[in-house]
């Protein structure tokens, strides 16, 4: 079976400096996999790389066996790539339902269409309202997304991720700034709507990482230094050294 | 899961509702189209009508690009005017050949037009949005307007390129000839065109366009081109303007260079940002504000320009959301009903504000005749009352209207203030605000 993410080589150099070098990582599929590592590593200009935002220097990314580096992020997308932001991302001037549909209409086949009714779509309307149903969001549907608590701002942000039906998704700290229950929460539901799919996670909450992911990566210094189950990286010492170590155990 | 299905299915269909509401509105805008030269039959009332009806197609063209797809540009006065000689030219060539084409089908020709330089020069203007589009425009806009100066057998120079619109086929035995007929056909392309522009906002392309203008980043990790959107909502854009700048050919019988300048460009922003561009019918009432506003204060005032900038300016400052903006602020307190907590504080504010804008105006009439007249005919009539603009007397009036409206305005002010913030507070209450 081919590999959901599989990275070879791949450097990213931004003029003379270099942030990402000689990144391997491969993700296999429906596997939950999470990325870890020390401020300033390189985790999220990994989910950039991957995701589209930016291209790779050299090296190659491959999303379920398609070369994908270099291509732009919508088109990553549309091969079944979906990624949430570290800061809240949403479209702040519509109202939730908005936000959510948007999410859906380029995966139900609309396009860019502008001879239907949006609002004449039994197919965009359901996915709407199921998703919205799954995030609990469905009783705020109304309100502009820029007046949302923080945190039911990070789950519209989970919501619009999944809302394409991507079978890869890519979360960005998607527990950053939240009390413990709402942490709690988010990762009840993190796990609920990725079933089935392939996750892929950058979190610091260790306690998260630890009893989500499946295997686990540890990027330092924009090399992956360690890749295996949560056993296994809890025993490297190569491990200890460089990140867990940094948190005076 | 099956729960998840119920819940979604028992959703009420957001739009249904509403319907007759809605149809209601587009029914009373044509009955109101129908009705007005018939209420006001003045030849000079029909021409201002008629140039509203046009300047309404053309701000909510413009508000396509600046409230629905976030594209502030200074140039659309090229798709305007360009979409004009399209319909001049054809309607010379239909003349001339014996082409089966009526005039009702005139402006067609002209969003073509319109449509077509949109769909050429789009892809490159759209490529970035902010700054980047901003100044291609600017470049664009000024580049075409000159260009006209230069192609003399395109745009006929400073004169322009007239025609007979009564040459044209006949339909429903109209000539076309009478101002009346003229109103009548633009009255029902802003019918299509409103209606037509309405529905795009309800597409999905309308709705991913307001998705682009929020955040076209992240558009782009929700599978769309952010660029195929931007250009898309020009082309849009580029037809209605040159839908309107059709029925301005048809409407003076002539299409010259000042139809694609800086000035109507800058006319069109205008417009649609004093009626707000959030809302669909903001650059409706915006339009009709600044037609009716540039027609009866050029008669009134040789510096009517200052006040089209002092209005504007207090716009901008004081109320970004436009006259749509304000209008629409007061709805959530019409529907918990705590409306009538705020009207005595407007009431109260409206007389200290009136004196304080009637001050402005006479220093302003004071200072413009002053400087202009050189001492000969020294009065003028304001309100009905005459003023010599060298008396003292004139310019302490105007002082001490400024400043003491002034000061009794600011205290009013502060009680509309605190009259919102009751009323916000029992409409929340009330669950009628987020």
């Amino acid at each position: 079976m081919t590999q959901a993410i599989e990275i070879r080589n791949v450097e990213k150099r931004f003029g003379n400096v270099g942030i990402i070098h000689d990144l391997n990582l491969s993700v296999a599929q429906g596997e939950r996999h999470a990325v870890i590592g020390p401020n300033g590593a390189g985790k999220s200009t990994t989910f950039n790389l991957i995701s589209g935002h930016i291209a790779p220097t050299s090296g190659e990314i491959r999303l379920n066996g398609d070369l994908i580096s270099g291509l732009r992020p919508f088109e990553i997308n549309r091969r079944g790539l979906s990624r949430s932001f570290q800061v809240t991302n949403v479209f702040a001037r519509m109202t939730v339902w908005e936000n959510v549909r948007c999410a859906v209409l380029w995966a139900t086949g609309q396009r860019y269409a502008f001879w239907k009714n949006v609002d004449d779509l039994p197919e965009v309307r359901q996915r709407t309202a199921e998703i919205l149903d799954d995030i609990h969001l469905l009783h705020r549907r109304d309100v502009p997304a820029g007046l949302l608590t923080y945190a039911e701002q990070r789950e519209l942000e989970i919501g619009i991720t999944i809302a394409g039906g991507a079978s890869v998704i890519m979360l960005d700290e998607p527990t950053a700034g939240m009390s413990r229950a709402e942490t709690e929460r988010a990762v009840a539901l993190i796990r609920r709507l990725t079933e089935g799919r392939t996750l892929v996670i950058v979190e610091h909450d260790m306690s998260v990482v630890f009893g989500l992911a499946d295997r686990i990566s540890v990027l330092v210094y924009g090399h992956i230094i360690a890749s295996g189950t949560p056993e296994e990286i809890r025993n490297n010492p190569k491990v200890k050294e460089a990140y867990l170590g940094e948190e005076g155990h | 899961m099956s729960d998840t299905a119920t819940s979604a299915r028992d959703l009420p269909v957001p739009a249904r509702g509403q319907s007759l509401r809605f149809y209601g509105i587009w029914v009373i805008a044509a009955i109101v189209l129908i009705v007005l030269p018939l209420l006001f039959s003045s030849g000079s009332s029909l021409t201002s009508f008629s140039l509203i009806g046009i300047a309404i197609i053309f701000a909510l063209s413009y508000n396509i690009l600046l409230g629905q797809t976030g594209l502030l540009s200074f140039g659309h006065a090229v798709y305007y005017g360009l979409g004009g000689f399209a319909a001049i030219h054809v309607m010379n060539a239909v003349t001339a050949y014996d082409w089966p084409i009526p005039l009702p089908f005139i402006p067609l020709v002209g969003g073509l037009g319109g449509l077509c330089f949109a769909a050429v020069i789009g892809w490159v203007m759209t490529k970035r949005a902010g700054t980047v589009f901003a100044m291609i425009s600017l470049g664009i806009g000024e580049l075409v307007a000159s260009s006209s100066l230069i192609l003399r057998s395109v745009f006929g120079g400073e004169s322009g390129i007239t025609t007979d619109r009564t040459a044209l086929p006949h339909m429903f035995g109209w000539s076309f000839g009478p101002q009346i007929q003229v109103y009548y056909l633009i009255a029902a392309w802003v019918m299509i065109s409103a209606i037509a522009m309405y529905a795009l906002t309800r597409t999905p392309l309308g709705r991913i366009s307001n998705a682009v203008r929020d955040n076209p980043e992240r558009v782009e990790f929700i599978g769309y081109d952010p660029h195929v959107v931007r250009y898309l909502a020009s082309c849009f854009a580029g037809l209605f303007a040159g839908v309107a700048g059709g029925l301005t050919a048809i409407n003076f019988e002539i299409a010259n260079s000042a139809y694609l300048g800086a000035v109507q460009s800058g006319l069109v922003l205008f417009a649609t940002f004093i009626g707000g561009t959030s809302y669909f019918f903001g650059p409706i009432l915006g339009a009709i504000l600044v037609t009716y506003l540039q027609l009866g204060l050029t008669n009134l005032t040789t510096v009517w320009q200052l006040y089209f900038g002092i209005i504007f300016i207090g716009i901008v400052m004081f109320a970004p959301g436009g006259i749509a903006g304000l209008l629409m602020m007061h709805r959530p307190l019409v529907r918990s009903g705590t409306l009538g907590m705020v009207i005595p504080s407007y009431l109260l504010a409206l007389v200290p504000t009136l004196v304080l804008v009637c001050g402005v105006i006479l220093g302003i009439e004071t200072i413009a005749h002053y400087t202009e007249s050189q001492g000969q005919g020294n009065v003028i009539a304001l309100f009905g009352i005459p003023f010599d603009a060298t008396a003292a007397s004139t310019w302490i009036i105007a002082a001490v209207m400024i400043v003491g409206g002034y000061a009794v305005a600011r205290i009013t002010w502060r009680r509309i203030v605190d009259a919102w913030d009751r009323a916000t507070t029992d409409a929340r209450d009330r669950g009628h605000l987020a």
